[in-house]
């Protein structure tokens, strides 16, 4: 197999079958954390909860001020990921194949920056699992494994980007699969947060809006 | 016969439900919900996460509930709960967390942890791993009818007194009335003089009420223990006194655990609604000021005072309101703490700990945070709303040498409108 096969293969079949298995996991992740069920409510409730979901929701979102020593660099990196990936030309083009429609993009010098953004705040996060002591005694060994799965992606891309080393072609075809293996470990590893925030922020945000503190 | 130990797993598996699921896929383990807690803060103990607690739980849930968690438990990757497990959430659990939820309220991903240290806890019980403290105090409540084991006498002397004191009539077992009142332990024997000030303020604003000699005890160490079939017991109780009288509305004492057993965990426990309508006695104050029934042209002070947040009844049970209300009416000079209402720093007494001879050094350790949130206001007067924070606070204050007043919301009220009977 060639570079030139191989990025076929990627751009292919390879992504067919990633992102057949990361919406099937999806999908199971979900049926495991709903078919377990929630006890109904027997007590009279202030309101029906729902602002308080939605409102716990986005709230969450924004990084409160007090704790931006421990999680600014991790919501950077999530800032910088999302930027990167949906407004990267390239990936709106792929996106644009896939789904039918398109969005403008941001300019290169921009992606540029916030993929910078991206690794930085990766990488200290990483040394943050070592250095914080409440940080390091939740670590379990495949928060690394999860990290590095994350990292592939971006430095990949990084260097295919800048043509850094050797073959522009292998670099793509080497970003595009780990962008798969990425996708096939996501469900079934703590990047199921990617989907199950929502559901946890509900039911957290609803609770307090039952009771009238949200 | 089952061991204990499968007992206690038993339970956990059972009480494993969508939102805890969603809560274990979602913890990214960032640890970040340390630094909401006291316990973690105030000692810079990282086995104090709030998270890291739940540990046992997390494997279970992932052995159980995830196809992945099989695969892994079945090749033997994934280790099966042991005793010593068991042993070890007992500190973590009952010993240093006051289930005071402030890490529920920071959690990026939004996890209700404390939500899950309640199920913990009911899965320790089941194990009999329970603090005997909360056990003694459960098995009292139940069969003497309060959790400090005394019996209804104590109470009937106690009105009695307050009556000659008051010069006003307390009904006990008096039906149809507005409302029907329970007290915690702590308030009939230590801080009786809230059973006079609510007859003074209920007499001025002309509204009925009673105690039953059948329930009168609010404090509930089952829900303490995560055990809901002791809760239940105790729930049945009063439902049953209630309905005996034929009220409308139930009042819970100002103690914020009582409240929250009660108002919110009572009919779930006993699994069907209540026919009647549970308030907490400081959302009752404040609706009859709202009536004008507390109508008072005596001035409001003008001496600083700051107020502290009971966990249960604040940021978990939602009477946020109410107390400000009534504070900003008798006073002209009320100060909050930095984090207040449904962010307040917990006193370290709540969820059982203050009743567990062990955690006595432990206590003194965590007291700094609220230490240094008054210490900062310059205030000499802490108003609060729950017997055992009242008790930590003036515990915490007397081991740091502090100056400062510890008073009841409903008795502050009740002294401040007859400040105005007298002028
Ligand atoms: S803050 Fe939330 S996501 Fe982070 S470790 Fe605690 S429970 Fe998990
Ligand atoms: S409930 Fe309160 S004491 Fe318990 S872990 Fe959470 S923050 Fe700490």
């Amino acid at each position: 197999m060639n570079e030139v096969e191989l990025l076929n293969w990627a751009r292919g079949p390879g992504l067919v079958g990633a992102s057949f298995i990361m919406v099937f996991g999806i999908i199971l992740r979900l049926f495991e954390i709903f078919s377990l069920g929630k006890a109904k409510e027997y007590a009279e409730v202030r309101s029906s909860g729902a602002m308080g979901g939605i409102k716990t929701i986005i709230q969450r979102s924004i990084p409160e001020p007090r704790y931006w020593r421990y999680i600014g660099a991790a919501y950077l990196f999530h800032v910088g990921l999302f930027v990167v990936i949906f407004f990267f030309m390239p990936h709106i083009l792929m996106f644009e194949s896939v789904l039918g429609f398109s969005w403008p993009a941001l300019p290169n010098f921009i992606i540029d920056i916030f993929s910078v953004l991206t690794i930085g705040g990766m990488i200290y996060t990483l040394m943050s699992r070592f250095t914080n002591p409440s940080r390091r005694i939740m670590t379990v060994f495949s928060d690394y494994l999860v990290w590095a799965v994350t990292f592939l992606p971006v430095i990949t891309g990084y260097m295919t980007f800048h043509r850094f080393v050797g073959d522009y072609t292998c670099m793509l075809a080497i970003h595009i699969l780990s962008v798969e293996l990425l996708m096939i470990v996501l469900p079934f590893s703590k990047l199921s947060h990617s989907f199950s925030f929502a559901i946890s922020r509900w039911y957290t945000g609803s609770a307090f809006g039952k009771r009238g503190t949200l | 016969m089952t061991t204990s130990l499968e007992q206690g797993i038993n339970t956990l598996k059972a009480a494993i439900d969508a939102p805890t699921a969603s809560y274990f896929s979602s913890c990214v383990h960032c640890g970040i919900c340390a630094y909401a807690c006291i316990f973690y803060t105030e000692t810079g103990e990282a086995k104090y996460t709030p998270m890291n607690r739940l540990e046992p739980m997390k494997r279970l849930w992932e052995q159980e509930y995830t196809v992945l968690g099989r695969l892994k438990k079945l090749i033997g990757l994934s280790k099966a709960i042991t005793q010593a497990d068991m042993e070890a959430a007992v500190e973590l659990n009952f010993e240093s967390c006051t289930t005071c939820g402030r890490c529920s309220m920071i959690c990026p991903v939004g996890n209700d942890i404390v939500y899950m240290i309640k199920k913990m806890r009911g899965a320790l019980t089941a194990a009999g791993l329970a603090p005997p403290e909360l056990k003694g105090a459960a098995v009292r409540a139940i069969e003497k009818g309060s959790v400090m084991g005394f019996p209804m006498e104590t109470l009937a002397a106690q009105v009695r007194a307050a009556e000659k004191e008051t010069g006003i009539k307390i009904n006990i077992d008096e039906p149809n009335v507005d409302y029907m009142l329970l007290l915690s332990s702590a308030e009939v024997v230590q801080f009786d003089e809230i059973i006079g000030s609510l007859a003074k303020i209920f007499k001025q604003a002309g509204v009925t009420w009673t105690f039953s000699s059948k329930a009168h005890e609010a404090a509930n160490p089952g829900m303490h223990m995560g055990a809901k079939d002791i809760e239940a017991q105790q729930i049945e109780q009063m439902v049953a006194a209630a309905e005996e009288l034929k009220v409308k509305n139930v009042i819970s004492p100002e103690c914020g655990h009582a409240y929250m057993a009660i108002r919110w965990d009572g009919p779930n426990v006993i699994g069907r609604p209540y026919p009647f309508k549970v308030f907490h006695i400081i959302e009752v104050l404040d609706q009859l000021r709202e009536q004008g029934k507390l109508k008072t042209n005596a001035c409001c002070t003008e001496e600083p005072i700051t107020f502290h947040d009971p966990c249960q009844a604040a940021r978990r049970g939602g009477v946020n309101q109410p107390q400000r209300n009534l504070l900003n009416m008798m006073s002209s000079n009320f100060v909050e703490m930095k984090q207040h209402s449904a962010c307040n720093w917990c006193c370290g007494g709540g969820g059982g700990v203050g009743s567990l001879e062990k955690t006595e050094e432990l206590r003194k350790r965590i007291f700094h945070r609220k230490k240094r949130q008054i210490d900062e206001l310059g205030v000499n007067t802490v108003v609060t709303m729950c017997a055992t924070c009242r008790n930590t606070l003036e515990e915490g204050l007397e081991n740091n040498s502090m100056d400062v007043n510890v008073i009841g919301l409903t008795e502050a009220v009740a002294n401040h409108l007859l400040k105005e009977n007298e002028s």
